[in-house]
């Protein structure tokens, strides 16, 4: 006997006659959802349909269409997957992606007096699961979105790498208009969930005065507050709290207060209008991040050969081991990029102050400066994806052109 | 109370009991069980919770009345609490000495454990969990406890933050392993519920593995009686009370059955029109309508006198509309059953009933608040009136102090659970099962302690229940007298108790050792509280002895005696063997608790026959 999911069941059990919904099986048990709501798992065989009882439909599809408030600001929502959209899967059982924008839009009411709405989902995935050919095709959706007069744009995004896709549109799209990254820490179907909140500050900053790409998460661990965060210096800091999301190095370009929406810019926030709509999707993939390690084998640095870029999180003020230095100026002799950026959480690179620093510079080692690591790789992709020459290229890894530098580099050359 | 024929009222009941157990660890926490006071806590979290779909696609019921009003709440955290009890972080793995203790119980009632245990949510949105739902797993099903009752699942779930204020909790109690025992609706009287809630709250506690003290266990109580409805009355915590609990609702039902029928007889109607009477209190000396921005009211036509009747002690049909309107978040309600009062005149209910065309047999309702607040709660009251007209709801009630019970919510549906996407299943191999070894019962120890250490029937009661058993039994395997060391641990643990010091201070070493000094001779039973408390003081057991009863050896006594009889050479020789006693009184006053007094009395024989 072969059942699917919401069929009706008897379940014969503890010398009961059970009655439920069929869920899921594998390995010949069955999950079982009785009629208190608990799930059970039983030997399949001990299931029998019930044929006289009224099969549960799930209803899923909310078929009423949005509300919208012709006189709000257009905003759009890109829906990209994540945390923010998901839900039960019982294929693992485990939470998954399924939820649309207008999935989003339909269960936090709230968004409805705020905008209305375009949405639109360029892909679904988890985050872990992006690659930079996915951050092309999210920021020319982004574009195409503000070309068709979006006062905002928010992507919803899994926290997991979402400064890595923040980051690339940053570089790849100068924008008149907020382009806001959410996503959530606590899956959006738990009453707990950061979800709610995020989407809310987030359109709430999409229709400010904002004109750049940020992040828009939880400040703190209590609901009261989001931070918006500039795209190209914010990083994960925790592996699951709300407040996970910070700036590093720099304090946030704005807040969001909570439930009342109100949007406080900082002094250097890019305001709306600023620049005009420009994209410049080039990216070149053959890049790499690595972090070194004492005691690293140099020969890790062959598996480079060929790249055209690498970042490397170095030690302290931006370090590798002396016996590496070698395999760097061989890789930058054979056309690699090399920067240097630093594994501590914050401050400049400087290879000037000690012997080997000078020595990594002999190699051709470019230093990053206060760039981080995972940002610096997004940009070095961006920046030779645009150019040709090794001068450009060092001279614009070396440019503050999202903030991702505190000021530009090696003027002195 | 009256006392009712339950049987023929057609009573049912069942009940569910969750009791702490006293694992070391939370349940999906590494965190300690243990419960703080508020005033020590280290931080807080303010967090507002939103009812979520379930995997049907559902809502509950209950929880979307929870979130008629948004709120903000608080959460005390503490130093013994983690990321989990903020909802910081998923969830660790189900905690396996909860599991085994569960399945422990489950085998003590002859239950069918399940295969794989499947963790699910249990959606609350009152804020008394941080993330909004409580983690339940059922375990096993279809139990027996006597020829008339069975229990029909028993699960462990995760206990619930203590609420400190209205909206402030405290995290310290979220995630303590419970056990929930579910009986079937089996039990036929007030009596038989007592019973029955005693006898599995005994088997629990034989474990010697759940916590002790008030709130440690709660019963869940469900009555209905014919014609009535299924209620839920949460959170009765002791067990004197359940009995009348359960007279109380019975009660309540019937009145409400009464009522329900009067309303036919007199062809009421909730015509469901709303009011505003705000003009009509426009120069009122009411405190409450006076600081109201909107009064609103409605007419219950054919209610009169119905509103204000007694449904149950202190409480009325107008106490159970008040409830339903609390949950907008207004104060309370006024009807005019109970007006002329609360600073509302007679002329002022003559115009309002007159303005609304409310007759004789009619009652008038109003609400003050705001605009919004006050049409939130006229639905509710007019809501819960229709529902007088049926008779009586089905809902989840709680207790109040002596027995009677207010409005909760509606009884949650199936719509609450949602699979814990964050856990595992977990299995429960028929090996596993198998190896698992019941405790004896109390009650058989109880027997057991009668029949062969000889303690009366009284004393053997009283030591299997106590807490200390572990303490006696080890007493015991260790080969002290059964008896001295029941009437030692019992009684002095009472004295303790009385000069305010607790037993738990004193370590279980110490006791043992003291009888054991006793059984020695080295110490007199006499001193054994005064040795226990010098040990609670922090005295070695040594010191204790030397300080507080210094033994007194039979040389030393000789001596003594010797002195005394000399003093009173005259009276013994007039007396003869009848000095003994008052001689004896007063060698005791000076040796008391310092030797055995048989001993005494063996010395004081001797000197007294020398003179005599």
């Amino acid at each position: 006997m072969t059942f699917s999911n919401s069929d009706p069941v008897h379940v014969a059990f503890a010398g009961l006659d059970l009655h439920g919904i069929y869920i899921s099986g594998s390995d010949g048990n069955a999950v079982v959802k009785l009629s208190s709501g608990y799930n059970i798992c039983v030997p399949e065989v001990l299931c029998t349909p019930a044929p006289e009882c009224s099969a549960a439909q799930p209803h899923h599809a909310a078929a009423e269409p949005l509300k919208q408030d012709a006189n709000l600001p257009l905003l759009s929502i890109i829906s990209t997957g994540g945390t923010i959209a998901s839900t039960v899967d019982y294929r693992t059982g485990a939470v998954s992606s399924k939820f649309t924008a207008e999935d989003i839009i339909r269960s936090i009411p709230e968004l409805a007096g705020i905008a209305r709405y375009h949405t639109a989902q360029p892909f679904n995935v988890l985050s872990e699961n992006m690659n930079p050919a996915m951050w092309q095709e999210l920021a020319r959706a982004v574009r195409d979105e503000i070309a068709a007069g979006a006062a905002g744009v928010i992507v919803t995004h899994g926290t997991d790498t979402m400064l890595y896709s923040a980051a690339a549109v940053s570089f790849m799209l100068t924008t008149p208009v907020p382009v806001i990254f959410v996503g959530a820490q606590r899956s959006a179907d738990r009453p707990s969930s950061d979800n709610a909140m995020n989407a809310i500050c987030s359109a709430k900053a999409g229709v400010s005065d904002l004109g750049e790409v940020v992040v828009c998460m939880h400040a703190t661990s209590d609901d009261v507050e989001c931070a918006l965060h500039r795209a190209t210096r914010v990083r994960k800091n925790h592996t699951s709290r709300r407040d996970a999301f910070q700036s590093i190095g720099r304090a946030p370009v704005g807040m969001v207060s909570y439930p009342d929406g109100a949007v406080t810019l900082g002094k250097d926030a890019v305001l709306r209008g600023t620049h005009e709509l420009r994209l410049l999707d080039r990216l070149e993939s053959r890049c790499a991040l690595l972090q070194y390690y004492p005691g690293m084998d140099p020969a890790v640095f062959d598996a480079f050969s060929g790249y055209a870029g690498l970042v490397i999180a170095g030690t302290g003020l931006g370090h590798v081991g002396t016996d590496c230095i070698a395999k760097i100026a061989a890789l930058t002799a054979a056309g690699t990029l090399v920067v240097m950026t630093s594994q501590c959480q914050a401050g400049d690179v400087c290879d000037r102050v000690y012997e080997t620093g000078r020595d990594l510079l002999d190699a051709g080692v470019v230093e990053g400066g206060s760039m981080l690591p995972e940002v610096a790789l997004v940009k070095l992709m961006w920046v030779l994806g645009n150019t040709t020459r090794r001068e450009d290229a060092v001279r614009m890894m070396q440019t503050n052109l999202k903030g991702e530098l505190d000021y530009d580099l090696g003027r002195e050359m | 109370m009256t006392d009712f024929d339950y049987e023929a009222l057609g009573l049912k009941a069942g009940i569910e009991i969750h009791q702490q157990l006293n694992t070391k660890e939370k349940l999906f926490s590494h965190t300690p069980t243990i419960i703080r006071d508020s005033a020590e806590h280290t931080g807080e979290v303010k967090r507002f919770l939103r009812v979520a779909t379930s995997e049907m696609g559902d809502v509950d019921r209950a929880a979307k009345e929870e979130m008629l009003s948004a709120r903000l709440f608080t959460y005390y955290t503490y130093d013994t609490t983690g990321l989990v009890e903020i909802d910081e972080q998923p969830p660790a793995p189900l905690n396996p000495d909860a599991l085994d203790l569960v399945l422990t119980i489950a085998k003590m009632f002859d239950m069918t454990p399940l295969p794989q245990i499947h963790t699910m949510r249990k959606m609350i949105v009152d804020g008394s969990a941080t993330s909004g739902f409580q983690r339940t797993a059922l375990v096993a099903l279809n139990g027996a406890i006597d020829q008339t009752c069975r229990i029909e699942t028993v699960a462990v779930e995760e206990d619930a933050c203590q609420r400190v204020t209205d909206q402030v909790f405290s995290v310290d109690r979220l995630g303590i392993p419970l056990i929930e025992i579910t009986t079937a609706p089996c039990m036929r009287t007030p009596e038989q519920v007592h019973d029955v809630a005693q006898y599995i709250g005994m088997t629990l506690r034989s474990t010697g593995r759940v916590k002790r003290g008030l709130g440690t266990i709660r019963q869940d109580v469900n009555v209905s009686i014919r014609d009535g409805a299924r209620v839920e009355i949460k959170g009765v915590q002791e067990l004197d009370l359940i009995a009348e609990v359960v007279r109380r609702e019975v009660q309540r039902q019937l009145s409400l059955l009464a009522i329900k029928d009067e309303l036919a007889a007199r062809n009421a109607l909730v015509n469901g029109e709303v009011y505003d009477v705000t003009s009509v209190f426009a120069k009122t000396q009411s405190q409450v309508l006076k600081k109201a921005k909107v009064i609103l009211g409605t007419v219950l036509h054919g209610f009169a006198g119905l509103v204000g009747m007694e449904i149950q002690p202190g409480r009325r049909l107008g106490s159970e509309m008040s409830d339903y309107a609390k949950k907008c978040g207004v104060g309370g309600l006024f009807h005019t059953d109970e007006l002329p009062a609360y600073g509302v005149t007679a002329e002022e209910v003559a115009v309002l009933k007159e303005s609304l065309g409310a007759g004789e047999q009619d009652a008038v309702i109003i609400v003050a608040a705001t605009e919004q607040k006050s049409r939130c709660a006229m639905q509710m009251i007019i809501r819960r009136a229709k529902m007088a007209m049926e008779g009586v709801p089905e809902e989840t009630r709680k207790m109040l102090e002596g027995g009677s019970t207010a409005y909760m919510r509606p009884l949650p549906g199936a719509a609450r659970m949602y699979p814990e996407t964050d856990i595992l299943p977990v299995p429960v191999s028929r090996k596993y099962w198998e190896s698992i070894a019941t405790p004896e019962l109390l009650t058989d120890k109880a027997e057991r302690f009668i029949s062969a250490y000889g303690l009366d029937a009284g004393m053997a009661h009283q030591m299997a229940f106590s807490e200390k058993l572990p303490l006696f039994e080890r007493a015991v395997s260790e080969g002290i007298r059964p008896v001295f060391a029941a009437r030692t641990i019992l009684a002095s643990l009472k004295e303790l108790g009385r000069a305010g010091i607790s037993p738990d201070a004193i370590p279980d070493d110490s006791v043992i050792a003291v009888m054991k000094a006793v059984e020695a001779g080295h110490a007199a039973k006499e001193a054994v509280s005064e040795i226990l408390s010098a040990c609670a003081r922090g005295m070695t057991l040594d010191e204790a002895i030397a300080t507080v009863a210094p033994a007194f050896s039979r040389e030393e006594l000789q001596e003594l005696v010797r002195t005394i009889v000399s003093e009173r050479v005259d009276f013994i020789k007039s007396r003869g063997k009848a000095a003994l006693g008052p001689v004896m009184g007063v060698v005791m006053k000076e040796v008391r608790g310092r030797i055995d007094g048989k001993v005494v009395s063996e010395v004081l024989d001797e000197e007294l026959g020398r003179i005599i």
